[in-house]
């Protein structure tokens, strides 16, 4: 029975959903050159994605240098961010007056433009420190997974509680068997979104100031020198920051979260 | 598990217990009064409407819930006890499974949570996947199970410590009618087999009739004991039981205790 709810819940056949969406990105790389280079209409900042290709291929060593600062400030944040996250999370969990004191905060901090305070953690870290980046990725990162791993430490069912109940589990053995397994998949799913929120948070910081380095420092850089199919190139770099943080936390997620709750 | 001095003890004894939960809305007297003694080794169904305290009465024997009121020993101790020395296992309505473990660390578990070395568990899981008859389904997920196959996983794992008391809260109500008379003839065989006292919720008649020895009859507001009903089949249940005449005897006797016509026939007190 759970198989035909998977294949209902997919709906397409399994080589559509990838054939679906490269033949739309085609269509669009298409529509993009013909736009271009053959109509000669577009504006100046816009290249051809044929120029963007070749800056990306020519300028690999300094893109791929500055890829691997932006990701490295993202990457810190985000474990930083969610290790914090999961302790403040267990604490609310356990200790009814932390929850009351906590989730309003998080709530008040979600709210906020947290890469708005960018300059300010700069000016108190030093200009020539990644520091003020780090932190905004990890306040960033800090909120869906607090959320979620808050969530998902209370998904227990009242019937698996009374089975370790019965069968006299100490807390300790509940905690391991029970509320951990359960809460784990909310925690992937927290990790997935705050991966993402890192990388842009740590990108966009950039362009508050900081350390002359980096992608975000780079698309500002030559986007205002003029030299748009390299600043687009930096862009490319960004996107692929994104998806790598994107495809392995989304793999996690489908890993610890494969088997459907009966 | 329990010691040879407790097997001698009534496997579930209640003298005058009550149940009260405090709600927004004013006390529900879940119970009231409640008089029941269960053999060792007897099988005794509680029926009765919905609401009638039924699973409020195996939980307090489960020690999942506080009596109010009452004593409650269970093979001479208090029901915290008999929790604590694994001298009962329950099974509910839903399986209750860990998704993300296999059937037979399902059926492992209680004996995992008590320490029991990992040889002796894996012995002990084939027996028990045996004795359900899911031996070939070991590995599998509860996921990947029938309803049926995942009542009879809780039913292991309720079976592992070896209690010599199995408490039941209608575990086959969520079952087709086929699946529910093939687990039925089950459990009357595992029940001979452990030689468990079982106490057995259910709203089916047919289904308290062919299992027990005795079937309690209960009603609500407040949730009380309102008949016993013994049916004297002794330990050969099969097919044919249901279609015997004793049967339908037995059923017509509880459908009437049931319904609150007087029962006058003196041999069935
Ligand atoms: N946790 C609870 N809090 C308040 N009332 C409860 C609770 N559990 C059961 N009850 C009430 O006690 C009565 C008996 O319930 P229950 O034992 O579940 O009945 P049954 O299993 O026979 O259907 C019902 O009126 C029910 O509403
Ligand atoms: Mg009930």
């Amino acid at each position: 029975m759970s198989t035909l709810r998977q294949a209902q819940r997919a709906g397409l056949p399994s080589w559509l959903r990838f054939v679906a969406p490269v033949v739309v990105g085609a269509l669009g790389v298409a529509v993009w050159i013909l736009y271009v280079d053959v109509l000669g209409a577009a504006p100046r900042m816009l290249p051809s994605p044929i120029a963007i290709g070749n800056e990306l291929v020519l300028r690999w060593p300094i893109i791929g240098d500055a890829i691997m600062i932006t990701a490295t400030n993202a990457l810190v944040g985000l474990l930083a961010g969610s290790l914090i996250a999961i302790a403040l999370a267990g604490l609310a969990a356990a200790i009814k007056p932390i929850d009351g004191m906590l989730v309003p905060l998080v709530a008040a901090i979600a709210v906020v433009p947290i890469v708005a305070l960018t300059p300010i953690l700069n000016t108190m870290f030093g200009a020539s420190s990644q520091f003020g980046r780090q932190a905004v990725a990890a306040i960033a990162a800090f909120v869906p997974v607090f959320v979620n791993v808050l969530r998902g430490l209370r998904q227990t069912r009242p019937v698996h509680r009374d089975l370790l109940r019965v069968s006299a589990a100490s807390p300790l053995q509940e905690f391991r068997v029970l509320t951990l397994p359960t809460a784990l998949p909310y925690l992937l799913t927290g990790l997935r979104i705050a991966s993402s929120v890192a990388v842009i948070a740590a990108l966009v910081a950039e362009y508050f100031g900081g350390p002359a380095d980096g992608v975000g420092t780079a698309i500002a850089t030559y986007a205002k020198s003029g030299r748009a199919a390299l600043a687009w190139a930096f862009v490319a770099g960004g996107i692929l920051i994104g998806l790598v943080f994107f495809l392995v936390t989304s793999l996690l997620e489908r890993l610890v979260s494969r088997r459907s709750p009966v | 598990m329990s010691p040879a001095t407790t097997t001698s003890a009534a496997a579930v004894r209640a003298t005058g217990v009550g149940k009260v939960f405090p709600t927004k809305a004013g006390e529900v007297v879940a119970l009231t009064g409640v008089e029941l003694e269960v053999r060792a080794g007897e099988f005794v169904s509680l029926i009765g409407p919905s609401g009638c305290g039924k699973s409020t009465l195996l939980r307090l024997i489960a020690d999942l819930d506080p009596a109010s009121s009452g004593e409650l020993s269970i093979f001479g101790k208090p029901a915290a006890q008999a929790r604590v020395d694994q001298d009962y296992g329950i099974a509910f309505q839903q399986a209750g499974l860990l998704p993300w473990r296999t059937v037979a660390s399902n059926i492992g578990l209680p004996l995992e949570l008590h320490k029991v070395g990992r040889a002796e568990r894996t012995a002990r899981v084939a027996e028990l996947a045996e004795l359900v008859g899911l031996t070939e389904f070991v590995d599998r997920y509860p996921d990947q199970l029938s309803g049926g196959m995942q009542q009879r996983v809780a039913i292991a794992r309720a079976l592992a410590s070896r209690p010599k008391l199995l408490l039941m809260d209608e575990p086959f109500g969520a079952l087709d009618e086929m699946t529910r008379e093939y687990l039925q003839s089950e459990l009357t065989r595992i029940a001979a087999e452990t030689e468990a006292a079982v106490v057995f919720v259910t709203h089916s008649i047919p289904e308290a009739v062919f299992l027990s020895d005795r079937v309690v009859v209960m009603s609500p507001r407040p949730g009380r004991i309102t008949d016993v009903i013994t049916t004297d089949f002794g330990h050969d249940r099969d097919d044919a039981l249901r279609e015997s005449p004793e049967y339908f005897e037995r059923v017509t006797a509880v459908r009437e205790a049931l319904h609150g016509v007087k029962v006058e026939r003196a041999n069935e007190r």
